[in-house]
């Protein structure tokens, strides 16, 4: 696969379609790549990666890199193509300006449950051969599945301009088991659950940072004429609002990537609160997936006759 | 040097925490670790090291400054520091250890941070020889031996013993205090010997930063390596706050019509609004913030403190960067520019 994609990569600055590749840059290790940009044959030879740890979702550099001028190709995976497409149909990022290579993905790993001191990583059909500073052994790519590809929604590339590999179709998925879950819980568990979760928050705002819902220009917590500017919250309730708040700001506009649970250092799930919004949606709105097409109108910002009343609360057990 | 057998930490902790509050790394729940009060019932993680380190402990990432209260024309100013305890953190690791050097000439050079200062003068710090350190680990690079630590006492574990050896006054006073048997020091010289093996094997521990060393400010800070390096940055923080030697904040009022708060909270070089000026920022990009992070540790303040670097290689950052990117990535892509 790599090397297809890199001969692609080629391809594209070659014949002149693109003049910039947005792809993964090897690092120290197997595991640790970063988001590049690649300009020359050479670079793409010598650093350009992908692998099972090419989890990093590259669409929100798109709207940074779609109004550089030029065109950039960029390598999108399944749930990578609907953040994709839900930044196109909010107008962020410049669809002239992006070549879209579509990638077939077979789920990513999480390096943390290949355990301690791995030195080298190499892919052996189902396996990994993990060197460790502690030896050698083999892990099944199966256990070392990234949690958010476990329960992976689509392996549908949604928009392209060109694939590699096979398309894929909507999968048969658990993602919402979790919810149902903390809903079957008192509310009193519930709480007690997200106040120990969110406890360990430490604001770095990683997970607001990489989400491609969060994209505006400046986030009102960080702007200090808002008078709601949050370096510091008064208590750890008003931290705990946060989470909430940015769950309900990006609501109908997630498309459950997972990158926030993935980038946040304290291991917090978070994407089980906008999994329960997404849920909520779909019961209470019909069914419907953020970033899926670019026609469906977005069901919070769209009225219908049969749109459900505010009394939806109280039947459903609220206050 | 002393010993106490590994079935007796539990009855160690209890002894020292009868005395003053006692912090232990322990699992968080959620696959990490984290210093917490020990209480009965919290055991010692066998995790490596914490996410958060223990520079937290002496540097929170709030606290309170002063209150200013308004009555009329009057303005009373109010103390409302956190009651200072003393308190004992045990399982500090070599790199964290370190950390307190750097923090130390930040906080405790003129004009002396009081805050800080009454929790270190307050803090006994119990360190805890490394014996399987991970492979982002780099401590070696900055002259730290994981498996000899500083701090007040250090402490080597193997599957049978904890051993024991007091460095300071602060530490001889609490050992004193403790029931603790006495022992040699073959079965840690033992210990010490299979654990620098392994430092040896360490991919990063050979990293040579000397070139950094040198009047080369201007040569660094122009090369055009940033902006490559800086481009898929997020401008999370996240690195700043796992950070041991990171110790920025920013002092902000909280106001609520009869009193204002005035509290400090950790700030990252990472982030648009950091040093905001009256004209504005004078880093409006994420290329210059992300150069201020790194020029500061490897240049910066060497330069202001006879060669010391602003890093311990605790591999924190490598660990938790949503883009892996980190020091190591950026040491080595600018020595090539530094030849
Ligand atoms: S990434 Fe995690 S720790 Fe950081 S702000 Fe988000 S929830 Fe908090
Ligand atoms: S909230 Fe999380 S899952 Fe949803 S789009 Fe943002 S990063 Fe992806
Ligand atoms: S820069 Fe990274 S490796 Fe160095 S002390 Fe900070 S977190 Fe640790
Ligand atoms: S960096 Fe060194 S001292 Fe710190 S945990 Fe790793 S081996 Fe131990
Ligand atoms: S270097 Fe990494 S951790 Fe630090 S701000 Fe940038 S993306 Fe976040």
């Amino acid at each position: 696969m790599q090397e297809r994609l890199k001969q692609k990569a080629i391809q594209l600055l070659e014949n002149g379609t693109v003049d910039r590749i947005l792809g993964w840059k090897t690092g120290e290790f197997f595991y640790d790549l970063t988001p590049a940009v690649f300009t020359t044959r050479e670079q793409i030879e010598k650093d350009f990666v992908f692998n099972v740890f090419s989890g990093a979702n590259l669409s929100k550099y798109l709207i940074a890199e779609s109004r550089k001028g030029g065109k950039i190709a960029a390598f999108i995976k399944p749930c990578d193509s609907y953040s994709f497409q839900q930044l196109l149909k909010e107008h962020r990022i410049w669809r002239d300006n992006v070549f879209v290579v579509g990638v077939q993905c077979d789920g990513m790993c999480d390096a943390a449950k290949l355990g301690d001191g791995v030195l080298s990583v190499k892919e052996d059909g189902e396996n990994l051969i993990v060197e460790t500073l502690y030896g050698e052994k083999t892990v099944a790519k199966a256990d070392a599945l990234a949690d958010r590809c476990a329960s992976c929604k689509s392996k549908k590339i949604v928009i392209f301009d060109e694939l590699i590999g096979e398309q894929g179709e909507e999968t048969e998925n658990d993602r919402f088991g979790e919810v149902a879950r903390l809903e079957a819980m008192t509310p009193e568990e519930r709480y007690e659950f997200w106040r120990g979760e969110l406890s360990r928050c430490i604001r770095c705002n990683a997970c607001r940072n990489v989400c491609p819902a969060c994209s505006c220009e400046k986030c009102v917590f960080d702007n200090a004429n808002s008078g709601v500017r949050n370096k510091a919250a008064a208590d750890s309730f008003e931290e705990n609002m946060f989470h909430i708040i940015r769950a309900f700001h990006v609501t109908g506009r997630c498309t459950d990537c997972g990158e926030c649970s993935r980038v946040c250092p304290q291991n917090i799930p978070l994407h089980l609160l906008n999994r329960k919004m997404i849920k909520d949606i779909n019961e209470l709105y019909g069914e419907y997936q953020a970033g899926a097409d670019m026609d469906t109108k977005p069901p919070l910002t769209n009225y219908t006759v049969d749109d459900c009343e505010p009394s939806i609360v109280h039947e459903r057990g609220g206050l | 040097m002393k010993k106490i057998a590994i079935s007796q930490l539990n009855t160690l902790f209890a002894a020292i925490a009868a005395r003053k509050t006692l912090y232990i790394p322990a699992d968080d729940g959620a696959g990490s670790a984290k210093f917490t009060v020990w209480q009965e019932g919290v055991t010692l993680t066998d995790k490596l090291n914490t996410v958060r380190s223990a520079k937290d402990l002496f540097f929170p990432q709030v606290e309170n400054l002063v209150n200013f209260k308004v009555e009329g024309t009057k303005i009373d100013i109010v103390e409302n520091r956190d009651a200072a305890e003393p308190f004992v953190v045990f399982g500090v690791r070599a790199c964290d250890c370190a950390s307190f050097d750097i923090l130390d000439r930040v906080f405790l050079s003129d004009p002396v941070d009081t805050f800080y200062q009454t929790r270190r003068e307050n803090g006994v710090v119990i360190t805890l020889a490394c014996s399987r350190p991970a492979e982002t680990c780099f401590c070696g690079v900055f002259g730290i031996d994981a498996a000899n630590p500083a701090g007040d006492i250090t402490c080597w574990m193997d599957g049978e013993s904890l051993y024991w050896r007091a460095n300071t006054k602060k530490g001889e006073q609490l050992t004193a205090a403790l029931d603790l048997a006495d022992c040699d020091g073959s079965a840690v010289t033992a210990q010490q010997e299979a654990t620098r093996e392994i430092l040896k094997k360490l991919p990063l521990n050979s990293l040579d930063l000397s070139d950094f060393k040198d009047q080369k400010l201007l040569d660094v800070f122009n090369s055009p390596k940033w902006a490559q390096l800086s481009e898929s940055c997020l401008g999370c923080g996240t690195c700043t706050f796992v950070c041991p030697t990171c110790q920025c904040y920013d002092v902000q009022d909280f106001d609520n019509g009869r009193e204002v708060r005035r509290f400090r909270c950790w700030d990252s070089c990472m982030y648009s609004d950091f040093t905001m000026m009256a004209h504005g920022t004078n880093r409006p990009t994420q290329k210059e913030r992300f150069r201020q992070r790194f020029m500061h540790k490897l240049v910066y303040f060497p330069n202001n403190n006879e060669g010391i670097f602003g890093c311990v290689g605790c591999g924190r950052c490598l660990q938790k960067c949503p883009i892996h990117m980190n020091i190591v990535k950026v040491a080595k892509a600018l020595k090539e520019e530094l030849k």
